[in-house]
């Protein structure tokens, strides 16, 4: 099983000049841009030679001249060839944006450098100058400056370009930072490499790309601020730019309103190309990293028996999923024993062959569940169980109608107390959770509202499900709060789910999901994130809560030792299908199918929460005698 | 709560001080002999040295700043160099102007951004890609450009509104409108759009989190969700990212100003620029300085009204 594992060495990384370029390239908008940006490059270039008359040749005949063969596009206040200066007026602002441009890559990037490699008082000094240069528009400084230094575009935009430095210098900390504390750079360190060699080897490759995208957001900004400053007439009226022809044409624009167009037209199109050129590259970057990190957890999880999830999982149909369950083998079921039978009373959850899957890119489904069926009595615990990628979260938020973005349930049936909830409408659902389906999450702190209070987010679903006054909300809250075990009610309702540790979070999250009480509990891996002691009293509590209530629980877990402890029947999920089912002490003592027994055996690594059933123990022994090797892989790669 | 203010006020008016010191030493320092330009290339050296007395030129830079920091904290910024005014009542008196401008951009901004990310998060699709095309668009194209286009277009060709000039609200409140109402959208466009950005990120970010999940399981609404969790806990990288527009949006309105001449600092600054007026040109980056400091601690404020940890820390 071992093979399964793709070193994660071996993946691509498609980073670098050329695949980016050719990844932008691919893209329609991409191609435009860049071939728009290059024809301004090339005019920056030649314009002045190709310009047919010299730029600041004025004529008083030709003062404010419409269009015509000799001049395409008139001339302006000054009788001046409006084609030749736009051409020499390229070449300035481009060079220009470009003197800006250089600056701040320069200072922004060894700045941020030297600051996130070595820290100390360099890094204090930098984070200071930031604040100054942001606390000042661009603008205002630029007109001080040429109150002191003059109307000079050079001066101008070398002063921009300082301003512009933290615009690199925090990309290149924060990758700086992030990388420094990497293995791999600690490893190159150890191995004698110099500081210099492992900057440009490992941080300035991580770097690069971000910087391009960020070069071309700053070239516009250069472009966009040098000729705002030349339009405001303080720039040096003899040098012809794309700022200075725009001021001339805003004074005559009444009189010859075309002579605004050209310069204008000139700004934005290159404006527009550079930030277009910006996120197509950063569209492209962001793809690869996502394609990227799906591969890594793909291989995170291929390990021991889930590696063939991923390859399972992976069936991708067009449109509508249509189904693997051809091949798949039927579920191995086992009857009721007495102590499922004494709960066999009206089924309340009905769930048949449930399909979900995930819309793609390209217009296909992903098939995620293939076709599961199962049923929850009233009252009763049932154990659904599986490992990660099972499919088994998924079924839990498709009863809950919580599929995530993109999800959707594309075959089969859910009925919950007579009610078809797969076809049902947002706004009748909405009435349904909550009142008649609870949710118990897998992670605390993460399902809390950073924002509020714990108590105002207990009292709300109170007050519009319920419609409780606020006192008789909160006074139900309190109540439920010292029911699951928290010592100070009081303080942890006006507290911030910041402020209590992990297993308080979950008693109030088993709190929020029982107070509007409903018939339903689904339960996601209630206590995997939580300490092991911890574990336990939840554990507890959750089963004297059901006792008391007379809920039926959906206890979704990977631990057979909290199936054990709990449950009343179990069903097996692995790779989307239910493989088989039936009451716990059936599953524990016969389990047929090799899946369930290769979980069986490593529950023993594993360590249940608490001591199993009495007969349990012994055949688990049994099942671990008999199957050794496969309990081996497991153990090898379920953690 | 109280230690968190005063600690950013105090950083706040650090950040203004070294700021006075930085530019008062590069204007005082860099502007060559101040008097001679004042006077002209006519004036004796005698008459240029009585002036510079006069103006104080003649004593060490650390003392001529030690004299206008004093004054300052009294309102006394000193007077023009060439109209003789008070440089705190010219500052003083355009900044209404000013601030009417970036006050009504930030708002119109803050609301049209939230309508516009919310819908583009929420919905996806075609509305996502208008939503996101228009931003990109909005993002690019400098501000005085639209600004000019709206001149162009609804003051010269439609004559719907002033192309030029200012009125102030109390003398007539739909004249005020009409004198204000392309300059707002002129400037506010580039902020929605980088504020929509945001917003629609960070709800995309805060609808994907788990809570949002736990919190629908109970029986609330998706609306009131997004509404009342989701909103609250993307306001802050996008009340972030207003403050920075905020203070692009004070620089975009001197370009502005100068487009619909109106009287505001912007004006000030760039006729005093053009001038080398030095004591209007430090007054003018000293006020904005205050304005940003101020603006800035509003935003912290409002973060941590949002943001229960922000309030801790």
């Amino acid at each position: 099983m071992t093979t399964a594992i793709t070193p994660p060495n071996t993946i691509p990384t498609p980073t670098g000049r050329t695949s980016l370029l050719r990844r932008v390239i691919r893209r329609p908008l991409g191609t435009i841009s860049l071939a728009f940006l290059l024809v301004v490059a090339v005019i920056a270039v030649i314009g002045p030679l190709i310009a047919p008359y010299d730029p600041n040749l004025a004529s008083l005949q030709l003062v404010l001249a419409p269009p015509s063969a000799e001049h395409p596009l008139g001339a302006d206040s000054g009788g001046r060839d409006v084609l030749s200066r736009l051409l020499a007026a390229t070449q300035i602002s481009i060079a220009a944006a470009l003197v800006a441009l250089v600056t701040a890559l320069l200072i922004g990037v060894i700045a941020g450098l030297i600051a996130g490699y070595y820290r100390g008082w360099f890094d204090n000094v930098a984070s200071w100058f930031t604040a100054l240069v942001m606390a000042l528009p661009g603008i205002v400084v630029l007109l001080a400056a040429r109150a002191v230094v003059g109307p000079s575009v050079w001066a101008a935009m070398l002063i921009f370009g300082i301003l512009l430095a933290p615009a690199y210098f925090r990309l290149v900390y924060a990758a700086v930072s992030a990388v420094r504390s990497e293995l791999y750079v600690d490893a190159a360190r150890v191995s004698g490499l110099s500081d210099l060699r492992i900057i440009s080897r490992h941080i300035l490759s991580v770097v690069r790309a971000p910087i391009i995208i960020q070069s071309a957001i700053v070239a516009g900004i250069a472009i966009a601020i040098q000729s705002g400053l030349e339009f405001l007439g303080l720039g040096d009226m003899s040098v012809p730019t794309w700022g200075s022809m725009l001021n001339d044409g805003f004074i005559n624009i009444y009189k010859a309103p075309l002579l605004m167009m050209w310069p204008s037209l000139a700004i934005a199109l290159t404006s527009i190309a550079l930030t277009l050129l910006a996120n197509v590259m950063r569209d492209a970057l962001e793809r690869t990293v996502q394609v990227r990190r799906r591969r890594r957890r793909a291989v995170a999880t291929a390990t021991g028996s889930i590696a063939a999830v991923t390859t399972s999982i992976g069936t991708v149909t067009g449109g509508i999923g249509i189904g693997i369950d051809a091949e798949a083998e039927p579920t191995i079921r086992h009857a009721d024993d007495e102590r499922a039978a004494a709960r066999a009373g009206e089924t309340i959850l009905d769930v048949r062959d449930l399909r979900i899957g995930y819309g793609q890119d390209d217009g296909g489904t992903l098939e995620v569940v293939h076709g599961v069926s199962l049923d929850i009595r009233r009252g009763e615990v049932h154990g659904l169980i599986g490992e990660s990628g099972s499919g088994k979260t998924q079924t839990a938020f498709a009863v809950l109608g919580l599929l995530p973005r993109g999800g959707r349930i594309t075959g089969g049936s859910i009925d919950y107390e007579g009610v078809r909830l797969d076809t049902l409408g947002e706004r009748e659902y909405t009435a349904i959770r909550g009142r008649r389906i609870g949710y118990i999450p897998q992670e605390p702190m993460s399902n809390l509202d950073p924002s509020f209070t714990i108590g105002s987010q207990l009292v709300e679903p109170l007050r519009v499900g319920l419609g409780l006054s606020k006192k008789d909300a909160t006074e139900k809250t309190l109540a439920l709060l010292e029911r699951v075990g928290i010592p100070d009610p009081k303080r942890t309702f006006a507290a911030y789910p910041h402020e209590v540790s992990g297993g308080m979070a979950q008693r109030v999250l088993i709190a929020g999901a029982v107070s509007t009480d409903p018939d339903l509990i689904i339960a996601d891996e209630p206590t995997t994130a939580l300490d092991v002691t911890v574990q336990a009293e939840v554990l507890d509590l959750l089963r004297d809560l059901q006792a008391e209530r007379q809920m039926a629980l959906l206890l979704v877990t990977h631990n057979f030792g909290v199936v054990a402890d709990l449950c009343d029947r179990v069903s097996v999920m692995q790779h989307g299908l239910i493989v088989e089912h039936g009451p716990v002490r059936a599953i524990f003592g016969r389990a047929e199918h090799p899946y369930t027994r290769s979980l069986l055996g490593a529950i023993l690594d594993e360590g249940p929460a608490r001591a199993p059933l009495g007969g349990a123990a012994i055949e688990k022994a049994e099942i671990q005698d008999a199957d050794v090797a496969k309990a081996d892989a497991v153990k090898g790669g379920a953690r | 709560m109280l230690p968190f203010v005063l600690r950013r006020l105090a950083s706040g008016v650090v950040l203004v001080f070294v700021i006075s010191v930085i530019a008062y030493a590069l204007l005082y320092l860099g502007g060559g002999d101040i008097a001679r330009r004042i006077l002209g290339q006519n004036a004796t050296e005698e008459v240029v040295a009585e002036k510079a007395s006069a103006l104080g030129l003649d004593q060490p830079l650390f003392t001529q700043y030690f004299d206008w920091l004093t004054s300052a904290f009294g309102g006394d910024l000193g007077r023009s160099w060439f109209t003789g005014q008070l440089v705190a009542v010219s500052v003083s008196s355009r900044l209404a102007v000013s601030l009417s401008l970036v006050i009504g951009a930030t708002l119109i901004a803050a609301i049209v951004a939230v309508v516009l990310g919310v819908l583009a998060a929420r919905r996806g699709g075609w509305i996502d890609n208008v939503v996101q095309f228009v931003s990109i668009i909005g993002f690019a194209i400098p501000g005085f450009l639209i600004a000019l286009v709206l001149v162009l277009v609804f003051a010269i060709n439609l004559g719907l509104f002033k192309a030029t000039g200012y009125v102030p609200f109390a003398s007539s409140p739909s004249g005020w409108i009409a004198s204000v109402t392309l300059p707002i959208i002129a400037l506010s466009l580039g902020a929605t759009a980088t504020v929509a950005q945001q917003v629609r990120g960070s709800v995309l970010d805060a609808l994907s989190r788990d809570y949002v999940r736990t919190l629908r399981s109970r029986g609330l609404s998706t609306n009131r969700v997004v509404y009342k969790h989701v909103l609250r806990n993307a306001g802050g990288p996008a009340l972030a990212v207003l403050a920075v527009q905020f203070v692009g949006l004070l620089g975009g309105a001197v370009i502005v100003e100068q487009i619909f001449a109106l009287p505001g600092i912007g004006q000030l600054a760039v006729q005093a620029t053009g001038a080398g007026d030095i004591p209007v040109v430090m007054g003018v980056v000293i006020a904005t300085a205050i304005i940003v400091v101020i603006v800035n601690l509003l935003i912290d404020l409002a973060q941590a009204a949002l943001n229960p940890k922000v309030r801790l820390s």
